[in-house]
């Protein structure tokens, strides 16, 4: 099933779409409720995110941190910039490498498809430093040992809200 | 990695995206890419640098010629990693699906006072 799209948009956006079989009521409070967003906003089998902040109000603070449990983990922190229930999120996030990364602007949207939802999110395509460590812990196999480090980050961390 | 950070820079531009569909139709001399740009040579030169570093193009001498022409394995290198985040953002929202469905008997608990 080919239920998701992502491409550029331009030189400096990502979109991201995805159908759900849930309405936008639904698909918006599994974005933005944290007992919700621990259970799917993961990566790699294995990772959890033990401690999951997500106050949804504008400008309510977003925290993630995952875990691999193994000692390895790393976390985002951002805040909220708009919320429409259940409509629209839009949110500034940032990755703690531990160095934060550029500030991330997403925009994510929830229309009512049917009885489901269309999920729309837009995001800034990511620096060129963040894109690097990105594909390098996508990469299971044959990656250099130069960015072995890299290896324990889940991906993606898209979209927190 | 390098190579790619580097992509995405030079993919960056508008001008160097069009000289890349250009070369998509075959080789071209830096004379003929300045042509229908309305740049200088040096210009346009300095454009292919930046395609040439970021592994997108090569060139080769022919004479006093250096025909450009594109790179297949560069232009893989964005592809990957648009592979990479599809499938990564296929496994979190697959997870996501389950967790809809399990919310269904509990959103309408929630809603009956």
């Amino acid at each position: 099933m080919s239920k998701l799209t992502l491409s550029t948009e331009g030189d400096r956006f990502v979109v991201v779409t995805r159908r759900f079989a849930a309405p936008p009521e639904m698909v918006f409070r599994a974005h933005t409720d944290p007992e919700l967003i621990k259970q799917w906003l993961l990566g790699p089998d294995g990772w959890t995110m033990p401690v999951c902040v997500s106050e949804a109000r504008v400008g309510g603070k977003i925290r993630y941190e995952w875990t691999d449990g193994k000692g390895g983990g790393f976390h985002l922190t951002g805040e909220y910039v708009e919320l429409s229930p259940f409509s629209k999120i839009v949110h500034i996030e940032r990755m703690h490498l531990p160095d934060p990364t550029p500030d991330n602007h997403v925009e994510t949207r929830f229309e009512a498809d049917g009885a489901g939802t269309l999920m729309t999110m837009r995001m800034t395509l990511p620096s060129a430093e963040t894109r690097a460590a990105m594909l390098a812990t996508g990469m299971e196999h044959g990656m250099e040992a130069s960015y072995a480090r890299l290896e324990k980050l889940p991906w993606p961390v898209q979209p927190a809200g | 990695m390098e190579s790619l950070n580097a992509a995405f820079f030079a993919l960056s531009d508008p001008t160097r995206r069009a000289i890349l569909a250009r070369l998509a139709q075959g080789e071209a001399t830096v004379m003929e890419l300045a042509e229908p740009f309305e740049m200088s040579q040096p210009a346009i030169s300095r454009h292919l640098k930046v395609l040439e570093d970021a592994a997108l193009i090569a060139r080769r001498v022919d004479g006093t010629r250096r025909p450009c022409r594109l790179r297949k394995d560069g232009m893989r290198a964005i592809e990957q990693w648009l592979d990479m985040m599809r499938a990564a953002f296929a496994r979190n929202y697959d997870r996501l699906d389950q967790v809809l469905a399990d919310m269904q008997p509990h959103t309408k608990g929630r809603q009956t006072p």
